[in-house]
């Protein structure tokens, strides 16, 4: 468990992955706020609190826990997480979506480090999650070790996508319990609200009805994400779906829950109204006691 | 083989697998519940731990055999040739070639041989699909012995690879110990009048109409092309400026297979005349040997199409 103290620095990594997301975008006058800052505070969670278990000065260290972005458009937050861990540089975060960027539009395997596979294209991220899975799974056990963990971030808008219930079915029926899925549950889409679009209904009866361990959380809250992402570590003979309810847009007011920001890129004034609300939530997390 | 028997090349399948596995090369095969039509059933009984059946799901197939591949593993995927490309083309564009990965999509069932399962199981665009994709390489192996070293090729040499087979037995066109190589085409039969540049099942055929057109005094130059992507342009280009004109044959679409990737070759180097057989509709029902006839595609139709062009182009 965290203390308060953890649960702090972790927030202030989400602040200042935020900042950046906000910095690429501006910058780069095109992609994906939305989707980013509804994921923050999971992937700083994720990668920052003692979850995932990898190599800081090894991004490709052999035994590493794999990570897969799988709403490869929130490649945005990918790259924040990377800065913040010291992997892409100052200098790379000015370059997004620009010719010859390690920042491609979505994740490059090819030109970042700490990218497993290039996506982008919705509805393949837990497929290719649940065969590392098992190709962990069976090298661990020719190798009388435990396998590493793979963990998967997917969108709610995505699940629409038929080609995850196929990976749904799979992941339970092999009993991949090294497999942990987050979905981002924003409940927006290009077309408007998810449950307009078209409704997942009750995705977590469904995620059950499949085999999974589901989870439900906050995916503001730290500590409940913390939490909730340790418990899919220790549960055996299933893989686990980390059901984390978010804001579109979270941090910045203007952009939350709006479905207009899925796409696009703040002005230069907009920026600065984000980063102005950004240094205040900052020194408001920095104040607390 | 060396049984003098015909074989279909789907017949290579799980046994080539098996022996790679036997020599310690971390070969795995994710099917999509056709092991037995795939002939991945012999791989699977005699390494089960290496075998992954997804049920039906293409797609899935596809992206777990992705995700084995980022553990080190040499992924195999299995199903039909229609199944295994059109229904997860996305998987094998976006994820399998844009990251390079060492999957190798190997599926059965090709063509207007599938014979009376009809048009929604012969696959008549798959290679026009695959050799469209950066990073793939595009095998058409023409019989048991080919089929088995195309797959030790790709089992061998790193990025995604197409294998194509098929569910026909064909006769012997190599013996056991044909080596190819990614990037070459085989030119089986000297002639002067004509090239016959034909793949797969085709091969077979090319070469029985090459002995009809000999009696009729028409030498015609018959050439394997084993390799579609990369294709060697070095074999097919002396052999064009040679004989000056070139037949294509294969049990494809006429608009993206080995006949266009040779058209193309062809008319940026030696532009020659070309008659390109192949389908240029969907298939349709009836035991093989009447499709080939229907379709022109025995080697009756080639004998009839190559003398019209010959005359036409005289």
């Amino acid at each position: 468990m965290l203390d308060l103290i953890d649960t702090r620095a972790i927030r202030l990594v989400a602040n200042a992955m935020r900042h950046d997301i906000i910095d690429m975008l501006e910058r780069s006058k095109s992609g994906h706020p939305g989707g980013s800052l509804s994921a923050a505070d999971a992937m700083a969670t994720l990668f920052f609190s003692g979850v995932m278990d990898f190599d800081r000065d090894n991004p490709d260290d052999h035994s590493r826990d794999r990570f897969f972005l799988s709403k490869g458009h929130a490649a945005p937050v990918l790259y924040a997480t990377y800065h913040q861990l010291g992997w892409l540089s100052d200098d790379d975060l000015l370059t997004l979506r620009q010719l010859g960027s390690r920042l491609q539009g979505h994740p490059d395997c090819h030109a970042c480090p700490g990218v497993e596979v290039c996506s982008g294209s919705l509805g393949q991220g837990l497929s290719v999650a649940s065969g590392c899975a098992l190709g962990l799974r069976v090298s661990a056990t020719r190798a009388g070790t435990l396998p590493a963990r793979v963990y998967v971030l997917c969108g709610d808008g995505e699940m629409q996508e038929g080609s995850n219930w196929e990976a749904l079915m799979f992941a339970a029926h092999k009993g991949l319990d090294n497999l942990t899925m987050i979905l981002d549950l924003n409940n927006l889409q290009i077309d408007g609200h998810v449950t307009d679009v078209c409704s997942l209904g009750d995705i977590d009866g469904k995620l059950r009805a499949f085999g999974w361990n589901v989870i439900r959380v906050n995916g503001h809250d730290i500590r409940m994400l913390h939490e909730a992402l340790y418990r899919s570590k220790s549960t055996t003979g299933a893989p686990t779906a980390v059901v984390m309810e978010t804001i579109k847009g979270k941090g910045v007011s203007f952009m939350e829950d709006q479905v207009g920001w899925h796409g696009k890129a703040p002005s230069a004034e907009q920026a600065d109204r984000a980063r102005a609300e950004l240094d205040a939530d900052r020194e408001k997390i920095e104040k607390e006691v | 083989m060396a049984d003098g028997k015909k074989h279909a090349t789907r017949e290579a399948y799980g046994k080539t697998l098996a022996e790679l596995a036997d020599e310690g090369i971390d070969v795995v095969a994710v099917d999509a519940d056709l092991a037995g039509a795939t002939k991945l059933d012999a791989f699977r009984d005699a390494h089960p731990d290496r075998f992954v059946d997804v049920g039906i799901a293409e797609q899935d197939m596809m992206d777990v055999a992705a995700g084995l591949s980022l553990t080190g593993k040499v992924a195999f995927t299995g199903s039909f040739a229609v199944f295994a490309t059109g229904r997860c083309y996305d998987q094998i564009r976006n994820t399998v070639c844009d990251s390079n990965l060492n999957v190798k999509v190997c599926p059965t069932h090709a063509g207007i041989t599938v014979g009376e399962d009809g048009a929604t199981h012969q696959a008549l665009e798959d290679v026009g699909m695959m050799r469209a994709l950066p990073q793939m390489t595009v095998l058409v192996p023409a019989d048991f012995n080919a089929t088995r070293a195309a797959l030790r090729l790709a089992a061998t040499t790193y990025g995604p690879f197409y294998v194509r087979m098929g569910r026909l037995p064909v006769s012997q066109v190599y013996d056991e110990g044909f080596s190819p190589e990614v990037g070459h085409a085989y030119v089986l039969r000297e002639g002067t009048d004509v090239t016959i540049a034909a793949c797969g099942v085709e091969v077979g055929e090319a070469l029985a109409a090459a002995d009809a057109l000999a009696d009729e005094g028409i030498s015609a130059e018959v050439i394997d092309v084993f390799s579609i992507k990369p294709l060697d342009a070095g074999t097919l280009l002396v052999s064009a400026r040679k004989t000056g004109r070139v037949v294509s044959v294969e049990e494809h679409s006429v608009a993206t297979g080995m006949g266009a990737a040779i058209a193309t070759l062809l008319s940026e180097n030696v532009p020659t005349p070309m008659h390109l057989m192949g389908m240029r509709t969907f298939g349709t029902s009836a035991p093989v040997a009447t499709l080939l006839e229907h379709f022109g595609l025995d080697a009756k139709g080639i004998v009839r199409e190559t003398r019209e062009f010959l005359a036409e182009w005289s």
